[in-house]
This record gives structure tokens, C-alpha cells and sequence, in this order.
């Protein structure tokens, strides 16, 4: 296990309740260059192999030493699930011009897993340009997947609902879902809540839920005990990340006001092509790696386009998550791991 | 709804932490970064850079796309002959651009991702404008069309028609 350095209650990104804020600011200040917070900030930006506990409410972490085996089984949970994301079927463009493969490499990776997941989440980005072929590819690949209920939950990312409105994700995807696609279920005392944030973008916005949503989030979260474990998916970030690209979600406040009670959120989110984490409170915020390209770090470049990478780094720049949920610590875990 | 079943009870809970040691979290292990860590770091580094307790890798080529090449059938993106909005690094260029009434305005997407040019009063809506493809519309009616890319929201701009 590494040495890792103790950082201070004065260190701005180690606090929560005003991390929107600070976050943003940190992106102004970038024109000073690397400095200390600067580089923490590009330490945060990085996806690695950790393993994030939650004991008595302080994380901690151990590495899983860049290994691409599965090293969940030191984790003893009652169940796990997988997480994939942004796999824009139909992109062929540098630095992947194969991201059907990609997306199955992904899923194969899934089911070599030591522990069979209960179920698949994929977090939107699903198609390129929402087309029905395209999305039957994902169907079929995701189909694939080997998890104790077959079940896949998905929710859309902008590519699939910016071409008709979500029409033919909703026609593929929707059933079982309310609304524009939002969804709940419960699971061996885990609350699962999907929600929508990629309809009705303005100009100017950012993801947005919608009232009509918050008002079903309200009612849906009224009848959960507070000792629940709440596991949140949407596409774009529920955390203001960098406004300037649009990386936050304009009415997110509304629905994390609503989970403050619960003693361990976690929010698992893509759209950004990197992993992120951050911790509010008692809400976990995890962004996830996508299964097609990467995409640089806030301000890295001059919009959040692919980042194109050198072909034998591509794999080790996409991955999976899986997410082991320990009834002991009554929190989810959760473990990035690479494609390559 | 899902065939998932509540499972009675729940164990002690968690209390939020009072002072959470995230110590941790921003550790890079020598081997194990995705390879974007490096990136961010080197690319904006100036003279005063810390340097890293591990080494970042950086990968070898942070390069912006090459140009597109037309594939084969496929004509380039012609030059618009009247007034013109390029898309490029996710702007629209220029962000303000008047035209007499009847004029056409045609859009040309130089990115690599789809754009869209969305009318925040839906008066014109372009739908999906994939690399190197352009869109058009003749405004025949004064006015302030503020739009934007409705994949990326953040993309503003706007048709002063007067």
C-alpha cells in the first residue's frame, strides 16, 4: 500500500458544502500554472485503480496496483454491479475508430469479474447520433453481459436524445421507466434512482432535470428510510465540474437537497470521459471513464472534444467500474479499473 | 419497475463526517494513472511547477485531430460563398454575425464531434451537422436569433437580421 500524505481541513478541494464554488474557481486561477492546488486539481483528474472505503464516514483507499485482475474479492459485499459509459456507438473518428470493439472488450472485461454482477448500469453517451442501429448494437453488446438478473439500467446522454427529442432511445430503452426515462428500484436494501438530465438543454445550460422530475424524486424518495443506502445515476454530472463546457447540472441542487438526509449517497455520472470524485457531505459523486475515448481535463484544451491519445494508450484511458455494495459498512465501493 | 425486491432491514447508519480525511483520494500510484493526469499537469505547467511525488507518464502525443480527410465519394466541405458561422473548438465563429433579410446563412462544422444549430425560439432547428457538413437557412424576417448547439449547450451565438 502507498504512503499517502494527510491533506489538511484547509486544502480546497478537500471540503465539501462549498466544493462548487471552489472548483470553479480553481479553473480561473489555472493561468498562475501548476501550482500546489493546481496540481491537486490534476491529481483529481486522474483514474487509477483505488478502492474507496467509507469506515465511520472518512474514506480511505488502497490501490489495486494498476493491475487490470479483479481485486474486489478482498471487498466482501452482498452484491456488486457494473458500471459502463459513453460508448457512442457510430463514432469513428481519432483516437478510436473502433468503439463497438471497445464497448465489447468492455463487457468482456465485465464478465471476467471474480464476482458475477447483479446488474449492468450504463450511464448514457450510449449512441453517437441516436440511431436505431446504433442503439441495437449497444442492446446486443449489453445483452452480453453476465449479471445475476440480467438487467440493464440505462440512462441517456445528450447524444441520445439531441437528434428527436429521445424518441428512439425511449422506444429501445424505455420501458420501465416513467417520464423522459426516469426510473427507481430497490435492491437487497440498496434504493436505486435513475434520472434524466440531457432533455430540454438551453442555450447557455447545462444538464438539467426538470420540474416534472423533481416533483416524482420528492414523492419517490419520501417513502425511503434515511438508513437506506441511495445509489443516484444520471449522464451529465450532478456537480457543477466546469461550467464553461457545461459539465454540471443547472437544477441539481434541488434533488441533492432532498438526499442530505440519507446516511450514505452514492452518485454515479459520465458525460465527461474521465474519472472524477468528489465528496459532499454524505454524497459521494463518482464521473466514469468512458468505453470510447477520453476527454481532457477541464480548461486542458479548448473545448471537450475527443482527446487524442497515441494508439497504445488508448485502452488504458477507457475503463469499466464495478461497485460492490458492503451491507457492514452499509456503502458502496467503488473500483475503477482500465481497459488496458 | 424493476423485479428487484426490498430487503428488510437496514444496518447502523453512517454519520455524515464531521471532518473527512480525504488523504487518500489524491494519491497517484506510480503505475496506475489513465493516463490523463499527465496531460492536464505538463500542458499547463509553467516555471514554478511542483513537482509530482510520482512521476505523471505523459502521453506521447497530446495532439489536436488531424485533419479530416473526405472519404472516397465525399466532397470536403465547400467554402460557403455568402455569409458564414464556422464551428471550431466548440465555438461558433463569428459568436455575432448581421445579415440583410433574405439572406442565407450557412453554418460549416469543423469539429470532430456532431454540432447542432438550435434556435432558442425553435424559428430553425439544423438537427445533427457531423464533421465537415454545413447547414443553411435564409432569414426572411428581422430580428435577434439567439441559438445555440443543443449537444453541447454551453455553444452560444447568434443572427442579428436586420
Amino acid at each position: 500500500m502507498d504512503e499517502f500524505d494527510e491533506r489538511s481541513i484547509d486544502d480546497p478541494l478537500a471540503r465539501g458544502g462549498h466544493g462548487h464554488e471552489r472548483l470553479d474557481a480553481e479553473a480561473e486561477r489555472d493561468d498562475d500554472g501548476v501550482d500546489r492546488r493546481g496540481f491537486l486539481k490534476c491529481m483529481a483528474w486522474a483514474g487509477t485503480g483505488l478502492v474507496w472505503t467509507v469506515s465511520a464516514g472518512v474514506l480511505s483507499s488502497c490501490t489495486l496496483g494498476g493491475s487490470s485482475k479483479n481485486n474486489s474479492g478482498s471487498v466482501k459485499g452482498d452484491f456488486t454491479f457494473a458500471q459502463v459509459s459513453d460508448s457512442h456507438i457510430g463514432f469513428n473518428k481519432a483516437p478510436n475508430m473502433d468503439v463497438t470493439g471497445t464497448l465489447q472488450k468492455s463487457i468482456d472485461k465485465v464478465n471476467a469479474l471474480a464476482t458475477r454482477p447483479a446488474f449492468v448500469l450504463h450511464t448514457g453517451d450510449l449512441s453517437h447520433l441516436s440511431t436505431p442501429q446504433q442503439f441495437d448494437t449497444v442492446d446486443q453488446i449489453l445483452k452480453g453481459a453476465k449479471s445475476d438478473s440480467g438487467q440493464v439500467f440505462y440512462t441517456p446522454g445528450e447524444h441520445d436524445t439531441f437528434v428527436d427529442n429521445g424518441k428512439t432511445f425511449m422506444d429501445h430503452f424505455g420501458k420501465g421507466t416513467q417520464g423522459n426515462g426516469w426510473q427507481s428500484a430497490d435492491y437487497k436494501g440498496v434504493h436505486i434512482v435513475g434520472l434524466v438530465n440531457t432533455w430540454n438543454v438551453k442555450g447557455g445550460g447545462f444538464g438539467v432535470l426538470g420540474q416534472e422530475q423533481i416533483d416524482w424524486l420528492k414523492q419517490d424518495l419520501a417513502g425511503v428510510n434515511s438508513t437506506t443506502p441511495l445509489l443516484v445515476f444520471a449522464h451529465v454530472p450532478l456537480w457543477s465540474i466546469y461550467p464553461q463546457w457545461g459539465w454540471g447540472t443547472d437544477d441539481a441542487e434541488q434533488a441533492l437537497s432532498m438526499m442530505k438526509r440519507f446516511s450514505s449517497v452514492t452518485v454515479l455520472n459520465g458525460h465527461i470521459h474521465q474519472v472524477l470524485e468528489k465528496q459532499e457531505g454524505n454524497i459521494t459523486f463518482h464521473t466514469a471513464a468512458s468505453t470510447a475515448y477520453p476527454q481532457p481535463a477541464p480548461g486542458q484544451t479548448q473545448g471537450p472534444g475527443p482527446l487524442v491519445v497515441v494508439t497504445d494508450q488508448l485502452q488504458s484511458s477507457l475503463g469499466v467500474r464495478e461497485v460492490v455494495f458492503s451491507q457492514k459498512k452499509n456503502a458502496l465501493v467503488v473500483i475503477d479499473q482500465r481497459l488496458g | 419497475m424493476f423485479p428487484f425486491r426490498a430487503r428488510a432491514g437496514a444496518p447502523a447508519s453512517l454519520r455524515p463526517p464531521a471532518r473527512a480525511s480525504l488523504a487518500a483520494r489524491f494519491a497517484l500510484p506510480a503505475a496506475a494513472a489513465l493516463g490523463l493526469l499527465a496531460a492536464a499537469c505538463s500542458s499547463s505547467a509553467k516555471s514554478a511547477q511542483l513537482p509530482p511525488a510520482n512521476p505523471p507518464v505523459p502521453p506521447a502525443a497530446l495532439t489536436t485531430a488531424q485533419p479530416p480527410t473526405p472519404r472516397p465519394g465525399e466532397l470536403a466541405a465547400a467554402t460557403p460563398s455568402g455569409p458564414a458561422v464556422t464551428i471550431d473548438n466548440f465555438n461558433f465563429t463569428p459568436a455575432t454575425i448581421t445579415v440583410p433579410v433574405g439572406a442565407t446563412v450557412t453554418w460549416v462544422n469543423h469539429d470532430d464531434v456532431p454540432h447542432t444549430v438550435t434556435s432558442s425560439t425553435k424559428a430553425f432547428d439544423s438537427s445533427t451537422i457531423d464533421s465537415d457538413k454545413q447547414f443553411s437557412f435564409t432569414f426572411t424576417t428581422a430580428g435577434t436569433y439567439n441559438y445555440f448547439c443543443s449537444i453541447h449547450p454551453f455553444m452560444t451565438a447568434k443572427v442579428i437580421v436586420q
